[in-house]
């Protein structure tokens, strides 16, 4: 029985991402042998100097991805949530593309069929490239659990500040 | 071809021709690519004499060889080379951010660009699909109004966009060309000629990979210079960035206030470094590929300019802020913000303004001729007020201040030459020049105008590694040597702010090269290189008509001003003594003749020979007016 405490997915941390897209070198760098963020399986957006975020695929429960696929060319691993695609059966119609909330489905520029995050290991460090190599240490892998333990920490840290510094005032 | 494209593209905006040729493997090896491939290319697609403004000025848009890898800060880069406007030499400039590698992965080392659009159009290339567009309805458009324009008529967020604002539009002479909102191709005017080009923007996208040679090597490589990051070398731009020097160069009498006015500013702290990250900075964001971070985006929390949000460096902070008197850092945050939406050179812009500034005091014009402007220093309105009339060229004093501090004070007349600060037509920086004299003289002889980033001269002062109140033996060399480097650092387009981490300096750049492009690549010949490049650039003056002794020299008020401020640097100015004692040395170390012309022996040395003709109709000019002089 695989819990959803044992699958890990690459998450960003929008108050450290800065969008420098170090992750989508690594990435191509890693799984494609060549420098090409459109073959990249993690993209950075940058919709302004403040608001940037690197997104990649989350490995959901009950993925959206694998439901929409007409040709059931993609497959969740069980003990990794890790979302397969058999390169075989499909036929890059996209449909997966618009199902996924994330837009953590990507098209291979060559390949004309979809790819997303395999969360290569580095030997090393046991984590994804793109964690390894991110500057900022924005990128984590972690998962469902241990995110939501970070933002109860940094909820219940707020609050007590909050409630420290307004006793200081008075 | 490794790393590069090995291609150059061409587009003729007059016929709508495009073509492209190969970049061979000696061309790439002899200029690396950057600025260096792009003044060769200058050199080799323009006729003499052309007006900086004619169709026929090609305006050449080049990636290096590391521009689409991972290399840190290497990856993002690009050069625009073209003839000044503002000095009628050579005119170049670099930006990072984003732009860069998608050139790179359409497939081009370089465009060259020539002709004139019927109409306002842009450039979209679309990796080997080349098309010239209808720009019109982006007339007068911002240069990041642009950006999301042309993305959303395109219909691809990731498309990156080059583009000018209306100062570009209207020809201004120090209009910039800008990426990613804020990264600015921003010296020397290449947005003046897009705009005589009626080129609003270049768009690109591209798809195709880029390869290196050794990909493990390459990856160790990169992995040591993210390591480098982290530490020392690039603290300072990591934590206060580049601000910091405003109490470092006003604790030296360095720090130009009120057009040179004073070497010291009195409300430095309230401009300062420290100031601006404990009030204004809210988030530190970086280019593409980057492994550390320095872009300190400022936004005002309140008052009249509340909500505006800027990039803000040294250079820009200072010409806005100490050198118009201003200690208003909310007003000097929206003053930058107005100047890249009309897309013009934070330095230039400073400068011109205080210039102004500097006139109106002195009664050299006036109210009426402001039109109502109280052009004082200090007033932080007027300083955006007039901007604003610069950036759209409106009534008399807009219009003229939009040629830049040069051509201004000939049009103006009279004694306005005395506080134009600018070399060979190009505002000056921001270091006081009077009381950091290896910088005086760097920046006399830098090729492109007044500039601390062609020699990076300012630096053995700053760090006192020499006396910097006097000009003396030894400093040619110095900024020879330095000039190499830089030229380097602007081929390849590594960030400046990187240096600190190539430890072992010529070598640890030859290594990159070669593991990025699998050419081989020796730290002498890489040194050689430099030093081609150089003179390639001082040869594309001397056949321009800027580039002999005569041109290498200090503004007026550097040389005429001594430095009222109380302390250790009173009473200090360049004199043009010494000037010239530094000018003989710089030329002797280069092997240059006392005209400042190469030889043709040196030209052969360092592999120009084809080009040795340009010095020697130099040299026979010089003969004949000394000649002529004689009788």
């Amino acid at each position: 029985m695989v819990r959803p405490q044992d699958r890990k997915f690459v998450t960003a941390d929008p108050d450290k991402c800065i969008g420098c897209v170090v992750c989508e070198y690594a990435c191509s760098m890693v799984n494609e042998k060549t420098f090409n963020p459109n073959k990249s399986r993690i993209r950075a957006m940058r919709m302004g100097p403040l608001v940037n975020l690197a997104i990649t695929c989350r490995h959901c429960e009950d993925p959206a991805c694998v439901a929409a696929c007409p040709r059931d060319a993609l497959k969740q691993e069980e003990n990794t949530g890790i979302i397969r695609v058999d390169e075989n059966a499909c036929n890059g119609c996209g449909w997966c593309i618009s199902a996924c909330q994330f837009g953590a489905m990507n098209m291979h520029p060559d390949k004309k069929i979809v790819f997303t995050c395999n969360s290569c290991t580095d030997n090393e460090t046991k984590e994804p490239q793109c964690v390894k190599w991110c500057p900022e240490e924005a990128l984590t892998y972690v998962t469902a659990e241990t995110l939501a333990q970070k933002y109860r920490q940094k909820a219940v840290r707020n609050l007590f500040q909050t409630a420290e510094e307004a006793k200081k005032e008075k | 071809m490794f790393a590069y494209a090995g291609k150059i593209l061409h587009v003729n905006l007059t016929t709508g021709e495009t073509k492209t040729e190969p970049l061979s493997e000696e061309m790439a090896k002899s200029y690396i690519g950057g600025i260096g491939l792009g003044i060769r290319l200058l050199m080799d697609n323009s006729k003499p004499g052309t007006d900086a403004f004619d169709p026929d000025n090609p305006i050449i848009y080049c990636t290096g060889p590391l521009s689409g890898t991972m290399g840190p800060t290497a990856g993002n880069g690009y050069a625009v080379v073209s003839k000044s406007p503002a000095t009628g030499g050579v005119g170049e400039a670099k930006a990072h951010g984003f732009f860069g590698p998608d050139l790179k992965r359409a497939g081009y080392d370089a465009v060259v660009i020539t002709g004139k659009a019927p109409k306002l159009s842009y450039l979209w290339i679309d990796d080997d699909k080349v098309e010239i567009r209808n720009a019109e309805y982006l007339k007068n458009a911002t240069v990041n109004d642009t950006d999301i324009k042309i993305r959303d008529e395109l219909g691809d967020f990731y498309i990156r966009v080059s583009a000018i604002g209306e100062a570009g539009e209207k020809l201004c002479r120090f209009a910039a060309i800008i990426n990613d909102e804020f990264r600015a191709i921003g010296r020397t005017g290449m947005g003046g000629v897009m705009g005589s080009k009626n080129l609003k923007a270049v768009a690109v996208r591209g798809t195709h990979d880029v390869n290196v040679a050794n990909l493990e090597g390459f990856k160790e490589y990169i992995k040591m210079i993210h390591e480098r990051m982290k530490g020392p070398a690039t603290k300072k731009y990591k934590t206060l960035g580049t601000p910091e020097n405003v109490l470092v160069l006003n604790s030296l009498s360095a720090l130009a206030t009120r057009n040179w006015t004073n070497a010291t500013f009195e409300g430095a702290q309230k401009v300062s470094g420290e100031y601006l990250n404990e009030h204004y900075v809210k988030k530190i964001v970086g280019c593409a590929t980057c492994g550390m971070r320095c872009d300190h985006i400022a936004v005002v929390p309140e008052g009249p300019y509340k909500g505006s949000t800027s990039r803000l460096e040294f250079e820009c902070l200072w010409s806005m802020g100490p050198l118009c008197g201003v200690d208003r850092l909310d007003a000097v945050i929206e003053a930058m913000r107005i100047t890249n939406e009309y897309g013009m050179d934070g330095i230039s812009i400073g400068v011109v303004v205080a210039f102004a500034m500097d006139l109106y005091e002195h009664g050299i014009i006036t109210k009426e001729q402001t039109d109502g402007i109280d052009l004082k220093f200090g007033n932080a309105e007027a300083l955006i007020a007039i901007i604003h009339k610069i950036g759209k060229r409106e009534g008399w004093l807009g219009n003229i201040l939009a040629e830049g501090t040069a051509r201004a004070a000939e049009l103006i007349g009279g004694d306005a030459y005395k506080y134009a600060c600018h070399i060979k037509g190009l505002e000056l920086p921001g270091y006081d020049l009077r009381t950091l004299k290896t910088a005086a003289l760097g920046f006399s002889v830098s090729f492109r105008g007044a500039c601390h980033l062609r020699n990076g001269a300012y630096s053995p002062d700053v760090k006192g590694k020499v006396n910097r109140f006097k000009i003396e033996k030894g400093r040619g060399k110095m900024i020879t040597d330095e000039s190499h480097m830089y030229n380097i650092i602007d081929s390849l387009i590594v960030c400046k702010f990187s240096r600190g981490t190539y430890y072992d300096g010529w070598k640890d750049l030859a290594n990159y090269y070669t593991l990025a492009t699998g050419i081989p690549m020796t730290p002498e010949e890489m040194t050689k290189d430099g030093d081609r490049i150089e003179n390639l650039a001082r040869l594309f003056n001397i056949r321009e008509g800027k580039g002999t002794r005569a041109f290498d020299t200090v503004p007026y008020k550097i040389k005429n001003f001594p430095v009222p401020d109380e302390g250790p640097a009173k009473g200090l100015c360049v004199s043009d003594e010494e000037l010239q004692i530094g000018l003989d040395d710089y030329y002797a170390s280069r092997g240059w003749t006392a005209d400042g012309i190469p030889t043709v022996d040196r030209l052969q040395a360092v592999g120009l020979g084809d080009l040795a003709y340009i010095a020697e109709g130099a040299m026979k000019v010089a003969q004949e007016a000394k000649a002529q002089g004689g009788n």
